[in-house]
């Protein structure tokens, strides 16, 4: 068996593997785990990754988690273009930098707003205005640190062509983006990045990695979202409730 | 000028980069950051780091923070032995996998447990609802299962026989709740065997002289005023 990527969509990590191993030309077979509908804690996919989470790599017998990995692995593995993940030691050293700060600062912060603006709603709960300010306040300070520290007068944020920190970090913005707050407004050296990145990638390709995500609020109106199972809505109520 | 460290020995992540280079006899000069004084929000450090925070890295004239990218620039430019971060793809993916996942598991978990605990009431003299302390051992509790369940298992290292950098930096992050006197090996037989096996590896007076802070930290006096009203926002945000 060849080399199978688990994913959904409409989570940022998994696009982030998706349009890396589309755009390298790295034959893989999708295997979709619709978190709406609880695929991910299902008996066959537990087996696969027990923190029942995506995206998750399987390579014959070898099993990835965490997208960052999987981004370096596929990058070793296939020996694409250098500048995803450059040899060059202190370039390198630059993603892993990026990667380490956009852990803590990026991962947790962006996708709190399809929590607020779908997931909760879906459900049935309204997330208080008071953490939705609050989240935007920390999503305002990220950016801040993000334009000074790591993009600042660069096309790419680490340097001159796009690498998987790029990649990473354009899935957590789109996030936001795509249930109608838009990061890029008022931020002009973020958003002509953006457009940088969207000229590399074929249209094709942006469209068919982020339809689901640019369509979820149409679904939502029309009521056409799947219904999260009773197990999963328990651990989206927890999720919530992690909200700070 | 050679590679100089901004280094805490209070922060887990310096302590990971301190044994790192000590055990593989990196020279470097030692610059000491001291947090609880505030050092890290000085002008001249944030002319090395803007976002204050060690660790740090200079070497001539490159910059380099984040822990996991400071261990990995030193692998790769000193030659250390290749354990540390193995060759072999998948071994290697083994051990990004594990420093990915950390960030927002085990290190947050372990940072929420020392200041909770210990220093926000005996340093800041903030008092801690006694439910958020119970939540913050709880998830503790569940983040350390997850630990030897998934990445630890019945081998001796994380990724296998050896030490890699995923150990040292898992083992750091442990000592903070120790510091705060959460016993989290008491019952976790599998993690003190862990332990104990990263001690040898590394050498016990390094480990624990990288440790004498951290498992003193229970007896550092209060903040003056000043100095509390310096840190509070940086600690919220950090421990949020
Ligand atoms: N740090 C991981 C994050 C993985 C993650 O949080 N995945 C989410 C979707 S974005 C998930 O699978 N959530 C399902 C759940 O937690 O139940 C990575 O970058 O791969
Ligand atoms: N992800 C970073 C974390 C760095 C970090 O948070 N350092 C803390 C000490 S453990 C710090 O400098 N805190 C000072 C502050 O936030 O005000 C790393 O691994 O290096």
């Amino acid at each position: 068996m060849g080399l199978e990527l688990y994913l959904d969509l409409l989570s940022q990590p998994c696009r982030a593997v998706f349009i890396f191993a589309k755009k390298n030309g790295i034959p893989f077979q999708l295997r979709t785990v619709q978190l709406l509908k609880g695929q991910n804690c299902s008996k066959e996919f537990l087996q696969i990754n027990s923190l029942q989470r995506v995206p998750v790599l399987k390579d014959g017998d070898f099993i990835l988690t965490e997208s960052s990995a999987i981004l370096i692995y596929l990058s070793c593995k296939y020996q694409v273009a250098d500048h995803w993940y450059p040899s060059d030691l202190q370039t390198r050293s630059q993603i892993q930098e990026y990667l380490g700060w956009h852990a803590y600062n990026i991962r947790s912060i962006f996708g709190v707003t399809l929590w607020v603006r779908v997931l909760a709603p879906l459900i049935g709960i309204q997330v208080p205005e008071e953490k939705v300010n609050r989240n935007r306040t920390y999503m305002d300070h990220a950016l801040q640190q993000l334009e000074s520290k790591f993009l600042g007068d660069k096309p790419f944020l680490v340097g001159q062509q796009v690498s998987l920190a790029d990649l990473m970090l354009l899935e957590e913005l789109i996030q936001p983006v795509a249930v109608g707050y838009d990061v890029f407004v008022g931020r002009p050296r973020l958003a002509a990045w953006r457009g940088r990145i969207e000229a590399f990638l074929d249209t094709e390709l942006w469209q068919e990695a982020h339809g689901p995500i640019f369509n979820i609020l149409e679904q939502m109106a029309k009521k056409t979202l799947p219904v999260p199972p009773p197990e999963t809505q328990k651990n989206m109520l927890f999720r919530i409730s992690k909200i700070p | 000028m050679g590679l100089e460290l901004y280094l805490d020995l209070l922060s887990q992540p310096c302590r990971a980069v301190y044994i790192f280079a000590k055990k593989n006899g990196i020279p470097f000069q030692l610059r000491t950051v001291e947090l609880l004084k505030g050092q890290h929000l000085s002008d001249a450090f944030v002319q090395v780091n803007p976002l204050k925070k060690v660790p740090a890295l200079k070497d001539g004239d490159f910059i380099l923070t984040e822990s996991v990218a400071i261990l990995l620039y030193l692998t790769h430019k000193y030659k250390v032995p290749e354990h540390w971060y193995p060759q072999d793809l998948q071994t290697r993916a083994r051990v990004d996998e594990y420093l990915a996942w950390q960030h927002t598991t085990l290190r947050r978990n372990c940072l929420r447990a020392l200041w909770h605990k210990v220093m926000l009431p005996n340093f800041l003299g903030e008092q801690v609802s006694p439910k958020t302390l119970e939540d913050t051992v709880a998830e503790l509790d569940v983040t350390l299962q997850l630990l030897e369940d998934k990445f630890l298992q019945n081998k001796d290292f994380i990724v296998g026989p050896h030490i890699s950098l995923a150990d040292l930096v898992a083992i750091t992050e442990l000592m903070h709740p120790m510091g705060a006197g959460c016993q989290v090996f008491q019952s976790r037989p599998k993690l003190a065997a862990w332990r104990q096996r990263i001690e040898a590896a590394v050498g016990k007076d390094l480990f624990q002289e990288a440790h004498e802070v951290i498992l003193k930290v229970k007896n550092t006096p209060p903040a003056d005023p000043t100095i509390k009203q310096k840190l509070m926002p940086g600690v919220l945000a950090m421990i949020q």
